[in-house]
């Protein structure tokens, strides 16, 4: 089937005016961010104070505006929202917090491998490797990645049910604990990283990179709160199909059972 | 432009894997859908 079959069908699925609305603004701001991140940005070219020659990321610098937007969302606010979503389900057991917090920690994952990926091919035109074993903030994303992943695989494998949301729940709080360690670890150990301190809060950065970088975040939160969104619905889609199943299955036996008994009397 | 390469490998494999992820929603969500009744999908009889 065609993609434009897929989301012109998908309307009377996880879609409704205003999340079509959202994914329109959200398409429109990745467009703009391209047209700024590739052809009104300068690339990263400076001149070595002593010997003139020409330094910098060059246009490699143009990774910024993809990998920190989504570095901001999959590492943190994904996990954040996921983890108090959890914290909600456990205080108030119902399926609107359970299914909040699945929705979040899988958008979030998708962001979070796509940071380390990104991260890895703009490590290597800048930084001469595709990875770092020994480098913190590497390391810790690394394990908030797998802590993700894990939650998901919990959701699969467990059974259905308050127990599967309880465990995933845990799990999910238990990840939250890495955000502020990823977030502090080049200052604890700066000598054991390579990625630099913020330049965000300081504001070490020209006023267009830094324009088109607050851009590339305000695009991307978008774009999260729209998938989340679908996939919250989906969700609750899938939670209520299984119950209508089981509605469905109750009927079926009690009919089954009426029939019996008028065939014995 | 220097370093092609890594910007269409960057931004090409992260674009194109949302966008696999958005249709894999939107298909997952065709299938599940006709199975619950639209009184159940709050979205769908909201106000908006």
């Amino acid at each position: 089937m065609s993609t434009r079959k897929i989301f012109k069908r998908n309307q009377g699925a996880t879609s409704s005016p205003k999340s079509r609305l959202l994914g329109l603004a959200t398409l429109f701001g990745l467009v703009t961010l391209f047209v700024f991140a590739f052809f009104l940005t300068d690339p990263d070219v400076r001149l070595h104070p002593t010997t003139g020659e020409e330094i910098g990321q060059f246009d490699a610098v143009r990774l910024l505006y993809l990998h920190v937007p989504m570095a901001i969302i999959g590492p943190y606010v994904a996990p954040l929202v996921g983890a108090v979503a959890s914290v909600g389900y456990l205080i108030k057991r119902t399926q609107w917090w359970d299914v909040t917090a699945h929705a979040a920690i899988e958008v979030g994952a998708i962001f979070c491998g796509l940071v380390l990926l990104t991260g890895s091919i703009w490590g290597r035109p800048v930084w001469n490797t595709w990875w770092e074993w020994g480098d913190v903030r590497l390391m810790t994303t690394l394990i908030l990645f797998l802590m993700l992943l894990g939650y998901l695989a919990l959701r699969r494998v467990a059974p259905d049910g308050q127990k599967q949301a309880r465990r995933s729940a845990i799990v999910a709080i238990v990840a939250a604990i890495n955000l502020p360690i990823i977030n502090r670890s080049v200052e604890w150990w700066e000598s054991r990283t390579l990625h630099q301190k913020s330049t965000l809060s300081e504001l070490k950065i020209e006023d267009l990179t830094f324009f088109t970088l607050m851009m590339g975040i305000v695009v991307f939160l978008m774009l999260f709160t729209w998938l989340v969104l679908h996939r919250f619905r989906l969700g609750w889609l899938e939670k209520e199909s299984l119950e209508q199943d089981v509605l469905t299955s109750i009927e079926e036996r009690r009919s089954e059972a009426t029939v019996n008994e008028e065939g014995t009397l | 432009m220097t370093h092609l390469g890594y910007l269409i490998a960057g931004w090409g494999i992260s674009l194109v894997v949302i966008f696999a992820y958005v249709i894999s929603l939107f298909r997952r969500a065709r299938s599940v859908a006709p199975r619950v009744p639209l009184d159940r999908q709050r979205w769908m009889t909201s106000s908006e």
